[in-house]
Parts: C-alpha cells; structure tokens; sequence
C-alpha cells in the first residue's frame, strides 16, 4: 500500500498547555480523512504540525516518505495546504496571487500556465482570474484558498474547514472536487459540519482534547449508527417488568408520561415483539419508533464520554 | 531562486501601494532641494577656493553632503519601509502560505531583504542621477563619487536588515517601525557619549554607523569599514532567520 501520511506518537504543548497528546495514524493514498472535533480540541494545531508550519514537541510526520522535520522540502512539496484563514494577498489579482504560488511551489513556466488555469477550472474560478482578490467575496476567496493548495498537484492536499463561508451551492460543488481528489490525492479535511464527513469522506477520526478518541472507516461508523434503541409511547402505564422480560431488552429509561426508552443489543429488532405485548395488555399503544443514531449522537456521546473520563 | 520569486511579489505589491511611490518623490524632492542650497553654497565660495592650494573641490562639498542628508533621510524612510514586511504577513497569516511552501526560513527572509533592497537601489539610483548632472557643467572627482555610491548602498542594506528584524520581532507594524528607528538612531548616535571631553571609547566608535559611513564618504574605502557594514547587514538577517524560525516552535 501507498502510505502517503504517517503520523507517530505526535504531541504539541504550548507552555503547561497540552494541545495535542499523543496522537498516532497513517493516511492511504485515496483516502479522505475528516478530520472532527470540537472547538479547541486541537485539529488545527495537528494540521499546522503535518504542514510543518509549527514544530511537535514529541513526535515524528512522515510526508510520502519524507520527515518534515529532517526534509523539509521534499516533504513540502507533496504537501498542498488550506489554513483556517485563507494565505491571500488582497492587492493581487487572482491569477497574479496564483502564479506567485506556483512558482513558489517550485513550478516553472509553462507548467505554471497550465497549473493556473486546471486549478482555476477545478474550483470555479474560470472567469475571475483577472480580479483583484480584495473585490471577491468571501466565498470566492475561500475557493482561492483551495486552488492555492491543489496547484503543484500535490499527493497530500490538507484543508483546514474548507466549506466556511460558502453558499449551499458551493459547498456542493467543493464536497465534489473533495470527492474527485479523493481518488488520486490523499486528502485530511477538518471541519465541524458532521454531515459533510458522512458524504464526502472515507475516514473520521474524532479529536477531543488533543486525544484521537475514534478512528475508524466510514463502514464501521454507519455500524456505529444503527439503532440500538427504541422510543416507546403509551397511554397507560405498563408492567415494566413484563417488558424487561422480552427476550434481548437490556434496559428501560422512563422519560415521564408513559414514554419510554427501550435499549437493546445491537442488530436486533424488537418492535415486532413489543407491539404485540403492548397490545396483548391494552396498554394503548401510541408510539413506537427505533431511534435512529446521527453523527451527532456518536460524536455527542464521544466527546461526553472522554471529557467526564478525565 | 526561489528568493527572487518572493523578493519579486514583494516588489510588485510595495509599487501596487501608493507607500512606494509617495516615499520616491519625497525623498527626491527634498534631497533636490538640499542638492540645489549645496550648489548655490559652493557658487558663493568657489572664487575664494580658487586661491587655496589642494581646496576642496565639487564633489567634497557638493556630493558628499548630499549623501550624508541622504542617509539622514534614509534613517527616517527605511523603518517605514520594513516595518510591514514580517509583520504584516504573519497578523494575515499569508506566513503560513511560505511556511507550508518547499522553500527555506532563509530564503525567506532573504527575499523580503533583496525587495527592500531593490527599492532602496531605487533611490540610490534617483539620488546619483543628480550629482551625474554636474558632468554636463564640469569635473567630478568619480573615485570619490562612487566610494560615496558605495557608502550609500551598504548604509542601505545595514538599515534594512535591521529593520527587517524589528519587523520579525513586532507584533505591530508601527511597533517594528518605532522600534528600528529608535535602533539607528541609537548606533547612529551611540559614539557621542566622551567625544566633547576628548575620551571617547573605542568600542562606541568602532559600533557607531556614523563613523564609518562618514569614513566611507570622504572617499576613503577601508576594509574595516566595508567590513563592519556587512557584518552588520548579515548579522541582522541571521537573526531575522532565527527569529522567523522561531514562530514554528512556539507560537
């Protein structure tokens, strides 16, 4: 297999501050890594470090092969990189600001024509190259941001919540690109919008309070998501116990006015029998609906579970 | 290579303001009128310096009191000048477009030196334009003339260098250029404490800029003071590169 990230045991402190802790993983190449966390959980900080733009304070990142502390250039130049704020000159127009970033990236004449104008087609930017970036919105700006870090064809590309600021639209046609890079980049992407990782990503990992506390592929996680829980409705107050004696029923929580929450293991539906017990007893049934789990729910759930562990 | 592509954005954003321009026709403006004062001075005396043997000629009392303002002025422009240079860039965290770029700290910083250095060439050029002018009407004593260019030129590069590093330092823009202002003037100045009583100490006047600038200008190139301007100039780079670098490990 193509490693084309490799972090090791990294941690960052600033002063007594422990940023990130000991955070460990390795990216494919045709991966899309999401990249999630809550504010300050340290997701920035781990995406400076693999761009070398901050030094770990432990640790190793290897870039394609290449440390980016011992080779930094070589490492560097696989490496293309949004920050949280977009790197724009606002005096410059946006095909001048793109030739700059080229160039820098070490491309040469022609080969910087061709960069600017693939990356401008890529991103929407077709029509604006003749703009001043400060007249663009923020949008625009944003997408600048974006065909700045996909120019050199770099086999890393790493964005830091790339879809802020955008219109529905655009946030649409970036998940596309996101996609399309996907498949011959490795892409990270952090963002905090938890349904843009369900639809553009192949991997999540969770990052809360500088720990990686879920790392897994998109496959386990809709595992994850299926419905271990049902919510019961119903007009008369039911023998718990009767319930609880259903086979495969691990626990019920009582939510107040007859409502009720049964859990039970996972891959198992009890519907069928609860409905037919609820009848039996002419307990009046009123509701009966398996919970379904969100991102929002597992990362709620993660991020509650970490932070009363500490 | 990779510093002349920065040194040229640089270049191309400092003439897109109108800070480049206005401090072109300023400086030229004022150092035309002094040029002018000078000319009419010298008018005035030249015939009692035609009785004197081995009197002063043009270009000791024109063209080097010319550059001797120029530098003056250069002690009050260059600060405005690189105060935003580092500064600016990392309040607009464009320092994270070089930093996750393949290029080097001090290729880095190197090029935002040779921009500013481009642009002080500039008015070197503009300045030297006019003492060239009295070719038409007379003589110039060119050996002078150019070991005066020279003096000019390092004076520039050592002014820009360390302000460059006030610009790597501040936080502020107008900090980085109060804070190298203050720095110039300071080793511009610094070889007065004991000159009036006659016991001045070595060690002042060796890092005094006024002392070797103005050996430099009377047309006499020495290594010692050649030396201490490139000393200098690298000294401040490097600690610009350092300071740069610094921004990585903890920020």
């Amino acid at each position: 297999m193509n490693t084309l990230i490799e972090v090791n045991n990294l941690s960052r402190q600033f002063g007594e501050y422990c940023a990130v802790n000991d955070v460990s993983f390795s990216l494919q190449k045709g991966e899309v890594l999401g990249f999630l966390g809550p504010n300050g959980a340290g997701k920035s900080t781990t995406m400076k470090m693999i761009c070398g733009n901050l030094t770990p304070t432990i640790g190793e990142i290897k870039i394609n092969g290449y440390d980016i502390i011992e080779q930094p250039k070589l490492a560097k130049a696989e490496l293309g990189f949004l920050p949280e704020v977009p790197p724009l000159y606002p005096e410059l127009t946006v095909d001048e600001y793109l030739s700059y970033c080229a160039k820098l990236h070490g491309l040469r004449k022609i080969a910087v024509k061709q960069a600017i104008e693939q990356g401008k087609l890529k991103c929407g930017l077709a029509d604006m190259g003749h703009r001043l970036i400060n007249n663009l919105s923020k949008g625009y700006q944003q997408r600048i941001g974006i065909a700045q870090a996909i120019l050199h064809n770099p086999s890393v590309i790493i964005l830091d919540e790339p879809t802020v600021g955008l219109d529905p639209l655009q946030i649409l046609e970036i998940r596309q690109l996101i996609r399309e890079l996907g498949k011959q980049h490795s892409v990270i992407l952090s963002t905090h919008i938890l349904s843009e990782v369900q639809q553009s990503c192949s991997r999540v990992q969770i990052i809360h309070h500088g720990k990686l506390v879920l790392n897994e592929d998109i496959a386990g996680l809709s595992r994850r998501m299926t419905s271990t829980s049902l919510l019961l409705r119903l007009r008369e107050t039911p023998d718990l116990n009767q319930l609880r004696d259903i086979n495969g029923v691990d626990a019920i929580d009582e939510l107040g006015d007859q409502h009720y929450r049964i859990h039970h293991a996972q891959q198992l539906s009890l519907a069928e029998a609860i409905a037919e017990l609820v009848v039996k007893q002419h307990w009046g049934l009123l509701e009966l609906m398996p919970e379904k789990h969100d991102m929002e729910h597992i990362f709620l759930s993660i991020t509650n579970d970490s932070s009363t562990h500490e | 290579m990779n510093s002349f592509i920065i040194a040229g954005r640089e270049l191309r954003n400092l003439f897109l303001s109108p800070l480049a321009w206005t401090i072109l026709g300023v400086t030229q403006l004022i150092l035309a009128y002094m040029f002018l004062t000078q000319i009419d001075y010298y008018l005035t005396i030249q015939a009692k310096l035609v009785g004197i043997p081995n009197a002063p000629g043009v270009t000791d009392l024109v063209v080097a009191p010319l550059f001797g303002n120029a530098a003056v002025i250069l002690l009050l422009i260059t600060p405005l000048l690189t105060m935003r240079f580092i500064s600016d860039e990392r309040r607009n965290k464009t320092i994270s477009l070089l930093f996750s770029a393949p290029i080097s700290i001090s290729e880095i910083v190197l090029g935002k030196f040779l921009a500013i250095f481009a642009f002080l060439l500039i008015i070197l050029l503009s300045i030297a334009l006019m003492p060239l002018s009295l070719l038409t009407v007379g003589d110039l004593d060119l050996g002078k003339f150019f070991a005066c260019l020279l003096a000019l030129a390092l004076l520039m590069a050592a002014f820009n260098a360390l302000g460059l590093y006030m610009s790597a330092i501040a936080t502020q823009p107008t900090v980085a250029a109060v804070s190298s202002f203050g720095a110039l003037l300071f080793l511009w100045i610094i070889d007065w404490a004991g000159s009036n009583s006659g016991n001045s100490s070595a060690l002042l006047d060796y890092i005094s800029i006024m002392r070797h600038f103005e050996n430099l200008l009377r047309g006499l190139v020495n290594t010692t003071d050649v030396a201490y301007f490139v000393l200098f100039t690298a000294g401040f780079l490097i600690l610009s590169i350092r300071r740069l670098d610094n921004d990585r490990l903890q920020s």
